[in-house]
């Protein structure tokens, strides 16, 4: 009975054994491996659907790039030029580049790879294009309906990709991602695990660490435990509240960087207790954000009053702060003003009805419920009862379209097209509003200013015309902006050359090296 | 035996049609518009919008009436085909099988150690009686009741973090599995260890265990001829239940080691209206919840035949 016990323990140690050395790397060990350790899954090669993953990861590039300021520097395009009309944009690609399998890159497999990307959900598929042509092996031509000044933008984000003809399928779909960045996919275990591997035949800076691996960590708190043990090298995407111990390690050194993300109030503008500018600036003013940057995301000095942060100079007015300091009027009194009374428990009623307000949020960031639950307090403070309801981030553009949404707090990236008249166009465009926008507010001046952008080359009327829209969003409050990002950043010392790209393009693995203990 | 395999694999053709039929049912009948949820799991927070989820309704011929797209799947079903990730667009049976096998050998792995903790301790227990058994049972009870999700973390803090022998998350290497495996069977041990408690103490007790002292035979003949199978019967079974429920249902421990499992992937994909591949795992753990009580049912009988002659 014993030795017949001990076979099937012994059997089953030996199967468990089997099991898990099928799925180990031969490879990647900790010496030579950067490891990375992040929230976000990722479920497909596609660019179009995960390529952000596959640019942080330097896998994938676009035909130009960004740079810290969000200005459009040269990539796999080495220059390009623009008509006098706006309307043609020539790129001329750089020499010499291989794809990941091998194949040179040309204009065709370029003119191949956005074309599909064109076909596929992405900013490129709105915008004017007429055609994309190959000139010659190394120049392809853009022809345009309209001039379209975020042609540039639109080109330089991840969904526009360059990916080899050999690594689409017959319906465009991505077979293997074969691009040209400094790094190629080694293994590919979605939604948790990727290892890429430096890529001898780069163009340009070529990689020191040999492996790169990203791990989605779903939980912050696993997060920061792999950051204190060592195990992962580069931890984003921090809670603020583990900061103070794990700057206490000497082997840690942390980052806190602003980004063009900021937590804001989609307000439904045709909602009766909402139409009027004054309820908005109400419903602004009642909002405690020093409170919510310092108690809750404890990053002080984060509070937002307006879309853009700071470094987003042409979107963002200097001037707004002393305005605002300078600003007296209390919410009772605008509330009071458009007919609100406190009834016996202190809440606000009008002609019998009660101010109350459903707003909706999502868990894909946790801090969001937080700060939800905080300004359901802070309005419940001047009389207006609201109940936060936590969903799919997918509510808020359905509840925008089917009339249904009342408030909704979400945490939107205006540097997803790294010029932000991308999602201005989007959010506050021709019909007074977009998904993630304003909603049922229409400002005919607004709307012919971000049109009129579309076609302004000249960098001072551009940030005119900006700073005017800006102000405009500011005055009448169809958003309610509440803070700014900080990304907070783990970096094990044993790493050097870290720096952090703020519109998370790329996490600049080819410029990092390990440190010789 | 040949009648119980026959019963059983009716079960399994009834199981795998009433499990896929009452996902599609109830998924088909949760509030809010699938094009929506799929494209917010396809494209991200950041760029999902109506277009997306336009194109997402036309590409996935989402119109279509739930009739005709049951059928469809029924068809389907028929020929073994459980179709493609309406997210990723890969295959059912690559992703279910990617993730049942994680979850397997978590799940095993967890069952093994968390046996080879619970067998000991509770036929100890039983043994010796009191006080020992007081404070093991005390000790389990006290485990019982720490959520799962500390436990896993008091093991980081002291294996990750203090004493640097394994890496907080993550897989793909055997140092990757001890954490969380150890945290599932150290939860498990805690309530199978009563489950060989009681059952030991039941059968020590029993007057055919007092009767083969008294002919003579020593503790440990009594124990090897008349005491293992008898114990072991309701062990088994037990073991063979929280199998499938620790498949199922190790959520969190997959979710704080950051290991791909079925119970974590699950959730995302109710999260993402992904409906064939909720179908396919449901299928899948439907399959397997049958196999294993098939296997259970089979190792009674081989431990116990009395079984055969009562059935």
């Amino acid at each position: 009975m014993i030795s017949c016990g001990l076979k099937r323990v012994l059997s089953c140690v030996l199967v468990v054994g089997a099991l898990s050395s099928g799925g180990a790397i031969a490879q990647p060990t900790q010496s030579n491996t950067l490891s990375i350790s992040a929230a976000f899954e990722f479920t497909s090669l596609d660019p179009s659907k995960n390529g952000f993953i596959y640019s942080r990861m330097q896998v994938l590039e676009t035909l130009l790039d960004v740079d810290e300021k969000g200005l459009l520097i040269p990539a796999l395009a080495e220059r390009w030029e623009i008509s006098e009309d706006a309307k043609t944009w020539s790129f001329h690609l750089r020499e010499g580049v291989r794809f990941h399998d091998g194949a040179l890159m040309d204009a065709e497999a370029v003119v191949n790879s956005l074309s599909i990307a064109q076909a596929k959900h992405g900013a490129l598929r709105n915008a004017p294009i007429e055609s994309i042509q190959a000139v010659d092996k190394n120049t392809l031509v853009i022809r345009l309906s309209r001039p379209y000044t975020l042609l540039g933008a639109v080109l330089a984000n991840y969904a526009n990709g360059i990916v080899s003809p050999e690594g689409y399928g017959q319906d465009g779909e991505v077979l293997a991602l074969s691009a040209t960045g400094p790094y190629q996919l080694h293994q590919f275990a979605p939604p948790h695990k990727l290892v890429v591997e430096k890529f001898d035949d780069y163009w340009g800076k070529k990689a020191t660490i040999p492996y790169a691996s990203y791990l989605t960590g779903h939980r912050v708190e696993s997060r920061v435990l792999q950051a204190r043990s060592g195990q992962a090298d580069i931890v984003f995407g921090l809670d603020p509240a583990s900061i103070p111990s794990l700057k206490r390690l000497p082997n840690l050194a942390l980052y806190s960087n602003a980004i063009p993300r900021t937590i804001v109030l989609k307000v439904n503008s045709g909602h009766p207790f909402l139409n009027d500018v004054s309820a908005r600036q109400a419903l602004s003013m009642a909002i405690n954000r020093q409170g919510i940057a310092n108690g809750i995301l404890r990053t002080p000095g984060s509070e937002a009053e307006q879309l853009m942060p700071a470094f987003l100079s042409n979107w963002h007015l200097n001037r707004l702060d002393n305005d605002n300091q300078a600003q007296t009027i209390k919410p009772d009194a605008l509330l009071a003003s458009l007919g609100w009374k406190k009834n016996a428990q202190g809440m606000l009623e009008r002609d019998g009805q009660a101010f109350e307000l459903t707003l909706i949020t999502y868990a894909d960031r946790p801090e969001l419920t937080t700060v939800a639950t905080a300004i359901q307090a802070q309005w419940q403070a001047i009389g207006i009862s609201t109940k936060v309801q936590v969903t799919n981030s997918s509510a808020i553009p359905m509840g925008h379209q089917d009339g249904s949404l009342e408030v909704a707090l979400m945490a939107r990236n205006y540097g997803f097209i790294a010029d932000p008249l991308g999602v201005m166009l989007s959010d506050f465009g021709a019909n007074g509003g977009g998904d993630w926008g304003a909603m049922n507010w229409n400002n005919a001046e607004l709307s012919q200013l971000l049109s009129s952008l579309e076609h302004t080359a000249d960098p001072k009327q551009y940030r005119d015309i900006a700073q005017r829209s800006a102000q405009l969003i500011y005055n009448e409050r169809p958003m309610i902006p509440v803070t700014f990002y900080v990304q907070q950043t783990s970096v094990n010392k044993r790493v050097a050359g870290f720096r952090y790209d703020p519109f998370e393009r790329s996490f600049f693995l080819n410029e990092m090296e390990f440190v010789k203990p | 035996m040949k009648a119980m395999l026959l019963k059983r694999a009716l079960q399994l053709v009834t199981v795998v049609w009433g499990v896929g039929t009452l996902t599609f049912i109830l998924m088909r009948s949760l509030p809010g518009d699938m094009a929506y949820r799929i494209a917010a799991s396809r494209y991200g927070q950041d760029n999902v919008n109506s277009e997306a989820a336009a194109l997402v309704r036309e590409e996935l011929s989402l119109d279509q009436g739930a009739f005709a797209a049951y059928w469809h799947w029924l068809l389907d079903l028929l020929q073994l085909n459980l179709g493609h990730s309406l997210v990723s667009g890969a295959p059912v049976t690559e992703i279910v099988n990617h993730m049942l096998g994680h979850s397997l050998l978590l799940a095993l792995a967890g069952l093994l150690v968390s046996i080879l903790i619970a067998v000991p301790v509770g036929l100890l227990c039983a043994w010796r009686g009191n006080p020992l058994d007081s404070v093991f049972m005390g000790l389990s009870s006290l485990i019982r009741a720490i959520p799962v999700f500390v436990l896993g973390v008091v093991f980081i803090l002291l294996f990750a973090l203090h004493w640097n022998w394994f890496p907080v998350a993550g897989f793909g290497t055997p140092a990757h599995l001890v954490l969380p495996a150890l945290t599932l069977a150290l939860s498990l041990a805690a309530v199978s260890n009563r489950v060989v408690r009681d059952s030991a103490k039941h059968t020590f007790q029993a007057a055919f265990y007092q009767f083969s002292k008294v002919k003579g035979l020593s503790a440990w003949q009594t124990f090897r001829r008349h005491g293992a199978r008898n114990i072991a019967v309701p062990v088994v079974a037990f073991f063979g239940i929280q199998l499938v429920s620790m498949i199922e249902g190790i959520v969190m421990i997959e979710s704080l080691f950051s290991w791909p499992g079925i119970g974590h992937g699950l959730a995302h994909a109710i999260f993402a209206r992904d409906i064939p591949v909720i179908q396919g795992a449901a299928l899948v753990m439907g399959i397997l919840f049958v196999a294993l009580n098939t296997l259970v049912d089979m190792l009674c009988l081989w431990i116990d035949p009395r079984g055969v002659r009562q059935s």
